[in-house]
Parts: C-alpha cells; sequence; structure tokens
C-alpha cells in the first residue's frame, strides 16, 4: 500500500489540518509516513502545497517524485492545476471549486474549471457551500478530506478518530460538526461520480 | 515505547532535550525556527528547567550557548544557514576554545532559497573551521544524533555543527525516542585558560584542533551515520550525502541499487569509505544538497585522474535543491513524462495579511517618495520586504539583517538624498542598533523608519526584543529626542504620517519613525486565546 498525496492550497487556508488529520489516521493504522510542508515566507497569501506519503513500508524520499502522486486534494481550484506535474497518470484531482481570489491577476474561473475538467479522475466540490450548509463554514477542510476519503486508503473510522483525537480539546460541538462534514463530504463524492 | 510524530526540526530539540541539555539559544529563521519553538512548548523542557529563550541575534545565541558549555553543561544554538554568518565570529573561534559542556550548533540551510536570501551550505563552515558537522538523512537520525553530538563534543571538547535542509526541517516522520539522559552538573573547564584566546593560548589550542582532525576522521569511519552499500555494477559509485541519499533510494523501492552507494552523514569525509568507493568504481557520482563542496574535494584543483560526476560536470543543476527525479536523471539519464501546469494557473507571491501596519506606514512613504522619485528607500529582512513586490515596489535593498540602516547611511554619506531606512523592530535589536549608533555619530542626514509590529512576523510570530523598549534604545543609542516619533500606522493617519516623514527629510541631520501597530498574526492568536 501506498498513498502520495500533494495537498495544495493558499498560504493561510489551512491545509496543514488536513494533512494532520489524515497523518494521523495513518499512524494510527500502523503506516509509515512523511510529511513535508511549506513554513515560513509563502504562508503570507502565496501558494502553498505538503507532501503527504504513506506506505505499509518505510517511505525514502521526503518529496513525491514528478509523476508519482496518487492524488492533489486541493481547497483551491487553480492552485489544484499548478502540482499537475506531480501526478501520477491514473492519479486523482480531487478539489474545492470555490477560488481564492487574493491576486488581481486570477484567470476567469470558467478557464480554470475547463482544465479541470480535462483531467482524467477528477472531483469537483463546492466544499465551501457545503460547510456552510451544515452550519460550520470552518469545516470546509474535512468537507475535503470526506470528499477524498475513499481513495485514501484508510479506514474511514481512523479519519473520524483523527478528527475526534484533533478537535477533541474544543468541546463535542467542534468535534460533531467536523464528523458531519467528513460524512457529508464523503457522500458528495458517492453522488459525484454516480452522475 | 510509542513513535512520535516530529519535524526533523522538532526531531532534533527533542534528541537535545533527551540527550540532557540545559540550554537552549537562537533566533528565529526560517527554516530552523521550530527547534526553538519545540523547546518552548516541551513540557520536559519545563519540568527539566531548561532555559529555552530567544536571544538578540545568532552570534548572541552562540555565545551564550559557548557560556553554558564553558560552565560544563549540554547546551544548543539553532540558527538559519545565514544566520550563522552572524554567529561565524564566535562559531571559529569556538572550534578552537572548544567545549567542556556538550555543545551543538544546529543550522537549517535553504536550498533553492525558499525564504532566504542565499542557499550557502553550511557544511562549508564545518569545513572551514575544522570542526566535525552531522548531515542527518531522515528524522530519526536528526534524534540519535543529538545524543551522538553531545557525546563526542565532550570526548574531543569540541563543538558539534548539526547542519540540515529545508526539506528535512520541515518535513514530520514517525520517530522512537531512547531513554533519557540526565542533565551535566556545573563544572567548570579543568584547564581554566581553554576559553582564554590570547595569540600564546590561541596557538597551543589550535594545534590541539588540528591534531584531532585525524580523530574526528576515524570518527567518520566508524560512525554509524555513514554507510557502505556493495553494489555489482562497478562502472558508477555513489557517495549520497544527508537527505540525498532518500532521492536516490526512493528510485529503489522493493529493489536493489545496482551501483555500490556511500552514504554520508559525517563530516570530515570518512576515508576509508572514500578509498573504496574511488578505487572499485570507474566513475563517482556525488550527490549533495547545497554546494558541490564533496565533489570539489575530490576532483581536487586539477581534476585528478578521477572520473567524478555531480553538480560541477552538469549531471546535476548546479544550483537548487535535489530531488528524486534530478538524481534519477543523473543516476540512470531516465526522465519521466509528466504533465504540464496549464497556462491559466497564474503566480501567487506571498503578500502582506489583511489591516497589516506595514501597508499603510508604506501608503504613507510612497506618497511622500513620490516627489523624489525611485531609489531613496534601503530596506532589510522581515515581512516588510514584501513591498518589494507590486503594488507598492517600496525599496530598493534587501541584504542581511540590519543592513537597512547602515547602507542608508553609506548613500547619505554618497550624497543620497533623501535616504531613508525602512527596517523592523526585531531586526533593529538583531543588528540595526550598531549601525544606528554609527549615524548618530556623524548625525547623518537620513530618516530611519522602524516598522514595529511587536513580533518577529515573517518567521510565525516569535517575541521580539524590541516591544517597548523602541524609543528608550533610540534615546540611549543618543538619537535626538525631538526627533524619534512614533505613529500609529493606519488609515486614518495617513495624512499625520505624510506629513511627518515629510517633516523629518527636510530635518538635516538624523531622524526615528517609528511606526507601531501590532503584527494581525499574532493580535489574531492572542484574541482567539483569550476567548
Amino acid at each position: 500500500m501506498k498513498k502520495d498525496i500533494i495537498l495544495s492550497g493558499v498560504g493561510g487556508q489551512g491545509i496543514l489540518s488536513i494533512a494532520t488529520v489524515i497523518g494521523y489516521a495513518a499512524i494510527d493504522s500502523g503506516l509509515f509516513m512523511k510529511q513535508a510542508e511549506v513554513h515560513g515566507m509563502s504562508q503570507r497569501g502565496g501558494d502553498v502545497q505538503s507532501h503527504l506519503r504513506i506506505s505499509d513500508r518505510e517511505v525514502c524520499s521526503d518529496l513525491i517524485p514528478f509523476g508519482g502522486a496518487d492524488m492533489i486534494l486541493s481547497i483551491e481550484p487553480m492552485e489544484s492545476l499548478r502540482y499537475l506535474p506531480y501526478l501520477s497518470s491514473d492519479g486523482w484531482v480531487i478539489t474545492n471549486s470555490t477560488p481564492f481570489n487574493n491576486i488581481s491577476n486570477y484567470p476567469e474561473i470558467e478557464d480554470v474549471m475547463k482544465e479541470i475538467a480535462r483531467i482524467k479522475n477528477h472531483i469537483l466540490i463546492d466544499a465551501d457551500d457545503i460547510a456552510k450548509n451544515i452550519g460550520s463554514p470552518m469545516s470546509m477542510n474535512m468537507v475535503m478530506i470526506g470528499a477524498a476519503s475513499d481513495y485514501l486508503g484508510l479506514d474511514f473510522g481512523r479519519l473520524e478518530k483523527g478528527i475526534k483525537f484533533i478537535f477533541g480539546r474544543k468541546g463535542d460541538e467542534v468535534v460533531n460538526k467536523n464528523l458531519e462534514a467528513l460524512k457529508t463530504g464523503r457522500e458528495f463524492t458517492g453522488n459525484f461520480l454516480k452522475k | 515505547m510509542e513513535k512520535m510524530l516530529l519535524l526533523g526540526d522538532e526531531a532534533l530539540a527533542q534528541g537535545a532535550i533527551d540527550a540532557g541539555l540545559s540550554g537552549m539559544y537562537g533566533y528565529p529563521g526560517t527554516p530552523s525556527t521550530e527547534i526553538m519553538e519545540y523547546v518552548q512548548r516541551s513540557k520536559t523542557a519545563a519540568d527539566r528547567n531548561i532555559h529555552r529563550k530567544w536571544s538578540a541575534n545568532e552570534k548572541t545565541a552562540a555565545e551564550s550557548a559557548l557560556g553554558m558549555s564553558y560552565a560544563g553543561k549540554r547546551s544548543m544554538c539553532s540558527m538559519k544557514h545565514v544566520g550563522l554568518n552572524v554567529a561565524s565570529d564566535c562559531f571559529m573561534n569556538s572550534a578552537i576554545t572548544g567545549a567542556n559542556g556538550g555543545i551543538i550548533v544546529a543550522v537549517a540551510d535553504d536550498p533553492s532559497m525558499h525564504s532566504s536570501q542565499n542557499e550557502q551550505d553550511s557544511r562549508n563552515y564545518g569545513k572551514f573551521a575544522l570542526m566535525p558537522t552531522l548531515e542527518p538523512s531522515n528524522q530519526q537520525e536528526c534524534y540519535d544524533m543529538a545524543f551522538h553530538a553531545f557525546g563526542m563534543s565532550e570526548k574531543y571538547q569540541i563543538p558539534v555543527l548539526m547542519r540540515l535542509t529545508t526539506r528535512l526541517s520541515h518535513s514530520r516522520s514517525g520517530v522512537l525516542p531512547k531513554q533519557p539522559l540526565e542533565q551535566n552538573e556545573l563544572k567548570l573547564p579543568e584547564d581554566k585558560r581553554q576559553f582564554v584566546l590570547l595569540p600564546a593560548i590561541a596557538r597551543k589550542r589550535y594545534r590541539i584542533l588540528l591534531a584531532n582532525q585525524e580523530k574526528f576522521e576515524q570518527e567518520s569511519e566508524s560512525s554509524p551515520f555513514n554507510s557502505y552499500h556493495e553494489g555489482s555494477d562497478k562502472t558508477t559509485g555513489i557517495i549520497a550525502c544527508g537527505i540525498a541519499y532518500n532521492y536516490l533510494m526512493e528510485n529503489y523501492i522493493g529493489t536493489q541499487c545496482p551501483y555500490p552507494v556511500l552514504k554520508i552523514s559525517q563530516y570530515p569525509l570518512p576515508r576509508n569509505h572514500i578509498e573504496k568507493i574511488t578505487s572499485e568504481c570507474d566513475t563517482v557520482l556525488v550527490l549533495e544538497e547545497g554546494s558541490p563542496m564533496v565533489e570539489e574535494m575530490l576532483k581536487g584543483y586539477l581534476g585528478s585522474c578521477l572520473k567524478v560526476r555531480g553538480r560541477l560536470d552538469g549531471s546535476l543543476p548546479r544550483d537548487g535543491e535535489l530531488n528524486p527525479n534530478l538524481v534519477l536523471q543523473a543516476v540512470t539519464g531516465k526522465d519521466v513524462d509528466v504533465l504540464s501546469v496549464p497556462q491559466v494557473v497564474a503566480t501567487r507571491p506571498p503578500k502582506f495579511c489583511n489591516g497589516c501596519g506595514h501597508i499603510d506606514a508604506y501608503n504613507a512613504l510612497i506618497e511622500v517618495m513620490k516627489e523624489y522619485g525611485d531609489g531613496h528607500v534601503l530596506s532589510d529582512i522581515g515581512c516588510y520586504t514584501l513591498a518589494a513586490l507590486p503594488p507598492f515596489q517600496a525599496i530598493n535593498s534587501c541584504v542581511d539583517m540590519g543592513a537597512s540602516i547602515t547602507m542608508a547611511k553609506g548613500a547619505a554619506d554618497a550624497g543620497l538624498f533623501p535616504s531613508i531606512a525602512v527596517i523592523g523592530d526585531s531586526t533593529f535589536t538583531h543588528s540595526g542598533m550598531t549601525g544606528l549608533l554609527d549615524a548618530v555619530i556623524e548625525n547623518t542626514n537620513m530618516v530611519v523608519m522602524i516598522l514595529d509590529n511587536s513580533t518577529t512576523g515573517m518567521t510565525g510570530g516569535q517575541d521580539s526584543h524590541a516591544v517597548d523598549r523602541l524609543v528608550s534604545i533610540c534615546e540611549g543609542l543618543g538619537v535626538d529626542k525631538d526627533h524619534i516619533t512614533r505613529v500609529v500606522p493606519l488609515k486614518k493617519n495617513h495624512d499625520e504620517m505624510v506629513k511627518l516623514i515629510r517633516q523629518e527629510i527636510n530635518y538635516k541631520g538624523l531622524s526615528v519613525i517609528i511606526p507601531t501597530r501590532e503584527c494581525m498574526q499574532t493580535l489574531k492568536r492572542k484574541t482567539k486565546a483569550n476567548k
């Protein structure tokens, strides 16, 4: 078992919380893991990515090789495209569809969507909207994990356990909202692929 | 014991704590910041009463660590690669004084300059100072090497340089901890003149350092961190340093690398292994993160008869960090077909946070500088350097910590008018104060703007020594009280700031303007914590 995942987004959007939950679930499953992240300058609203590698054997490189990623999990649509050179030929792009527009030359969103549609395996999800609908806009990242959950090679229960562990000290209400976000994201993917 | 999930930086910090650390010193700098932050957060460090406060700069950090070593206890100082330039006076001489309690100089390099102004390779400093140097290849080694380094440091009375690079510093993995060691007792050096580098003593100490080189080499030859892996295809032998070893092995998962491989994680180079790989292989390929240090050593000035490949002959790029693909290409000549980035993707450079006080300070400065044209603002290193990018494009330099004030002084000396320095509060207490003193002595005709956000912002909001002290520091250095002015950088104060900057430019002498408003990030964090 090996899952190489590029997590992408914009500095400040919180891709590291995604890495923390998936990483917890991986370690809890007795798997090996390496997760390289970006600190420093780009965290000020620049593009950020994290290389998350999970395997049943020792992981060598902290970086995923080009053409080797099983998934690009992005919380911003344009950012999902920036890392395409990392994607393997049968890899998945799972991306939030809500743009984070903090630059003056952000492309027409239709053009971004067209490029995403050209990718063989893709899931496009309005995670911001889903999180708002369940009354927890802050849980957008957990909706994204849910949307990706069937492709992570991890038990869904372990992801739930990861959420409980990470949000536990914030109280039951926060935990439950995030669990609901996870579940809703997963259901969305099920329906998306039926279409 | 259970595995801990740690960044490379954190693994080193945890290793040092468990290996009996008594004092941690440092100045924030990407990618080294998390070493100190981890010690500061650590419950064990609190229980063990380990000193763990930031220092004013890397030099004071290294000196304090050396002082703790002098007193017999184990110490560590951390910094980014360019920080070692600041600390280098202490660093170079500490190789000659040697250590008493074990001391680790932990330096995190930033190849590819993700958050830095150069990509200098600190292993060269280790070689320059004749100091043993460790270069971990993974998080477990970061942890284990703390024990190894303290042990070697006390055995040979020598500080040990630990060199990390960005991808290891900021990558997390499972680390198995060891049984913790007790801290050392306070114990002064047996030779009370060991640290007195008067020429007569320094010459003696230097000869000890030179005589120890052979022993350091022997340590490298038997080091558990250097290893030789046999291979049947001897057309090429591969020397892989630090994390380059992982990039190599990434290409042989589930199979065996056919070539002999020498993994290097401890310097000086292990002569036995080097002799073996160069004698049994036709060509040697050197994989190293940073500068072609080992490659140059093997080649020598005239290139010798040995065939060496690496960054110098174009087998690998001369600059930038390595990755598994570059290594694969250097080893096998193979390239992989990959998707390209669609043209629609726009660059997304970092920028000021919404509501940042620097924005208001710069807007005022930009308005005033319209009258004088571009080229008058010498700046420095921190969040405020982002004003070099559009839409501001307001600054003309960013060189090293503190250089804004002294470069503005030099430019003013040359006749530039107006000459403006823009520096942050933490950078000012790091290395700006001494330069300001130079300007005070000559009452240089310049304006220094200290953008005070009351934190070390770019590295994530570490405590700034400058908080509530800037005015008294400037007064103490001798700046005329009437020309030290604080303002609050807010949109509503724009006209006031414009007027003030204009007025101080027209004053023929040294002025300091201090726009003060807390960083939005630290403010947010505090508000959240108080909820």
